[in-house]
C-alpha cells in the first residue's frame, strides 16, 4: 500500500534555520531517502514553498474566491511530503521514526494513498 | 532532548516578536536586550532538558520579563529566581500569554519594532545598523564588518542612535491604519536598503556583506508573514529573491563585475527564482501594481529568459515605462533607455537620456551607458569620451575595470581600421 508522510512544522522556525543546519538536516535526510530508494520502497518527495507564496482557490461559490495562504490559526504549517511503499501503517510508522529522527521537531501526518498518479511534468522547478 | 539546531531556529524565529513585546514592556532597548539575552540563556539550559515549550515566543517573553523583573528585586534584595523550568507545565498561563500575542498585536509589535529603527531622525545607515542590531539580532562585531568600520565606532553608532530614539518620544502606542501605512512604506524602503548596501559590495567588501542580503530577505519575509495580502510585500519579498538569485553569477573569481548579459545563468539560483516568480504572479493577480511589484516584474522577465536573447526586452521596456509614471527619477529613465536601445535601437535611448545629461552628469552609470549607446550608434570618437568620463567617476576599481574594457576595444578597433 502506498502512503504519504505529510511533513508539517512551524514554517517560522524552518526560515530560522542557518544555512550550516538546513544543510545538514538535508544530508540525514538524505540518508533514508536513500536507504528506502534503493529497497524500492520510495515515490516521489515534494518540499512545497512557504504558506507565504501560495494561493487558496475557495470552489464553494461561483466564481470562485482566490485568496492567500492559507493562513489557519495553527502553529505547524504543511511543508512536504513523501510518497512510501510499505506494507502497513507499522512499515510507514517507521520510515517516519527514520526521518524523525533526521531531522527533529514538528509532526509527521501518515495518510494512506487512495488514488495515485505520479505523472512527469516536463520541469521539476525548484527542484 | 530537544534538537540544538531547533531551539537556534526557534530563538531566531521568535526574536523579532519577542524584542518587540519586551520593548513594548520595557520601553528602553537596552533593557529589552538584555532581557531577551536573558530568556536564550535560560532556553538554552531548560528546553534540553524539558522539551520545547508549545510556544517558544511566549515562553521567551514571559522568561525575558520575569528575569528582568527579577534583576530589579536582586539589586534591592535577594530573591529567588522565578521557576522557568516549570513554565512548560503552566498550560494556563502560556496559553493566555499565547492568546495575548497571536494576531493584531503581535503584528503592530513587529512593526513598531521595525519602525522605530527606522526613525526619520536617524540618518539611513544608522536605522540600518539598529534593524540589523535589534530585530536582526546580529553582534555589533557583524554589523561593524558590514560596514567595513571598527567595532568601537559602530558600538558608538547604535549607541547614538538608540539614545536618539530614547530622547524623542519614540512611538509606542499601536498606531491606526494609516499610521500602520505610512510605518510600512518605511520599513519596507529600510529593508531595501539593507538589501542594496549588501548587494552594491564588491570584491572583498562582497564576503563581508554578502550576509545583510540574506538578512533584509529574512526581514522581507518577516514582514510579508505580517502582511501576507499586501502586494507591495509580496514585490519587495520578490525583487530581493531574484535579485539575490544571480549573486553566484555576478562576479569573476578576482572580483569584476559581470554585466547580467554575459552571466552564467546556470549558476542563477533556481530555489530562490521559484520563489521569486511565485510571489510576483501572486502580487500582479491582486491588480494594484506599485512600485516594488514593477521592478520585481522586470527582475522576473530577466530571470525567465534561459539564454539572453530570450529576453523580453519590448515588455521590460513597457514596465520601466509604468515605472516611470509611478517613480519618476533620471535613474530609471537611464534603466529603461538600456531596453528601449535593444528595442528601437541605440539612437532612441540616445534621445531619451539626452536631456538628463545636467542631472546625471557626475552619475559613473550615466556615462558608461551612454558610451555604450554611441560605440552601438557608431559614434566612436564620442564614445571615447564618455567613457573617459565613466573612468573618472568610477566608485571602485571594478566599475573603472568594466569600462576600460569598452574603451579598449573601441582603441583597438580604431588601430585596426586605421592600419
Amino acid at each position: 500500500m502506498l502512503y504519504a508522510i505529510l511533513c508539517y512544522n512551524d514554517e517560522d522556525v524552518i526560515c530560522g534555520w542557518s544555512k550550516e543546519h538546513e544543510d545538514g538536516v538535508m544530508e540525514k535526510l538524505g540518508v533514508v531517502q536513500e536507504r528506502l530508494a534503493k529497497e524500492g520502497r520510495l515515490g516521489p518527495v515534494a518540499r512545497l514553498m512557504p504558506t507565504t507564496a501560495a494561493t487558496t482557490l475557495r470552489k464553494d461559490r461561483e466564481p470562485p474566491l482566490v485568496l492567500d495562504g492559507p493562513f489557519a490559526e495553527t502553529k505547524e504549517q504543511l511543508l512536504g511530503f513523501y510518497v512510501v511503499d510499505c506494507e502497513s501503517l507499522d512499515g510507514a510508522l517507521d520510515i517516519a521514526k527514520d526521518l524523525g529522527k533526521a531531522n527533529p521537531g514538528g509532526s509527521y501526518e501518515i495518510r494512506p494513498i487512495a488514488l495515485f498518479m505520479p505523472g512527469e511534468p516536463k520541469e521539476a522547478v525548484g527542484a | 532532548m530537544t534538537d540544538l539546531g531547533w531551539i537556534e531556529g526557534a530563538i531566531t524565529a521568535a526574536r523579532p516578536q519577542a524584542m518587540a513585546a519586551l520593548l513594548r514592556y520595557f520601553r528602553d532597548m537596552d533593557a529589552a536586550e538584555e532581557a531577551f539575552q536573558d530568556a536564550c540563556l535560560r532556553a538554552l539550559k531548560s528546553w534540553p532538558k524539558n522539551g520545547p515549550p508549545r510556544d517558544p515566543t511566549a515562553w521567551l517573553i514571559m522568561v525575558g520579563r520575569n528575569a528582568a523583573i527579577d534583576a530589579v528585586r536582586k539589586t534591592s534584595r535577594e530573591t529567588v529566581l522565578p521557576p522557568e523550568d516549570l513554565l512548560s507545565d503552566l498550560e494556563d498561563a502560556e496559553a493566555e500569554a499565547a492568546e495575548r500575542l497571536d494576531g493584531s498585536h503581535y503584528r503592530d509589535d513587529v512593526l513598531r519594532l521595525l519602525f522605530i529603527c527606522c526613525h526619520p531622525d536617524l540618518p539611513a545607515t544608522q536605522q540600518i545598523a539598529l534593524a540589523l542590531r535589534i530585530v536582526s539580532g546580529l553582534s555589533v562585531k557583524e554589523i561593524a564588518r558590514a560596514f567595513v568600520v571598527g567595532e568601537a565606532a559602530m558600538e558608538q553608532r547604535i549607541t547614538r542612535a538608540k539614545a536618539r530614539i530614547g530622547a524623542g518620544d519614540a512611538p509606542f502606542e499601536a498606531p491606526g491604519p494609516i499610521e500602520r501605512a505610512e510605518r510600512f512604506a518605511a520599513v519596507a524602503a529600510m529593508i531595501y536598503l539593507v538589501f542594496n548596501e549588501g548587494y552594491s559590495a564588491s570584491g572583498k567588501a562582497l564576503e563581508a556583506k554578502g550576509g545583510l542580503c540574506d538578512e533584509a530577505i529574512r526581514l522581507a519575509r518577516l514582514l510579508l508573514r505580517l502582511f501576507p495580502a499586501e502586494p507591495e510585500m509580496m514585490g519587495l519579498t520578490a525583487l530581493l529573491l531574484l535579485q539575490h538569485a544571480r549573486s553566484e553569477a555576478r562576479f569573476t573569481a578576482d572580483g569584476q563585475a559581470i554585466l547580467l548579459e554575459d552571466q552564467d545563468r546556470s549558476l542563477w539560483n533556481r530555489k530562490m527564482i521559484g520563489e521569486g516568480l511565485a510571489l510576483i504572479d501572486k502580487a500582479l493577480l491582486k491588480r494594484a501594481p506599485g512600485p516594488y511589484q514593477v521592478q520585481s516584474a522586470i527582475a522576473a522577465m530577466h530571470a525567465r529568459a534561459i539564454r539572453p536573447e530570450d529576453t523580453d526586452w519590448a515588455g521590460i521596456d513597457a514596465l520601466y515605462a509604468a515605472l516611470e509614471i509611478m517613480q519618476p527619477s533620471p535613474v530609471v529613465t537611464l534603466n529603461r533607455a538600456v531596453a528601449t536601445a535593444k528595442v528601437r535601437g541605440p539612437e532612441a535611448a540616445l534621445a531619451m537620456i539626452e536631456p538628463l545629461g545636467a542631472r546625471l552628469d557626475g552619475y559613473f552609470h550615466f556615462h558608461g551607458a551612454r558610451g555604450a549607446f554611441l560605440l552601438q550608434a557608431g559614434h566612436k570618437d564620442q564614445a571615447r569620451q564618455a567613457f573617459d568620463r565613466a573612468i573618472a567617476l568610477a566608485n571602485t576599481a571594478a566599475e573603472a575595470a568594466s569600462i576600460r574594457q569598452y574603451l579598449d576595444r573601441v582603441t583597438a578597433e580604431a588601430e585596426k581600421s586605421a592600419s
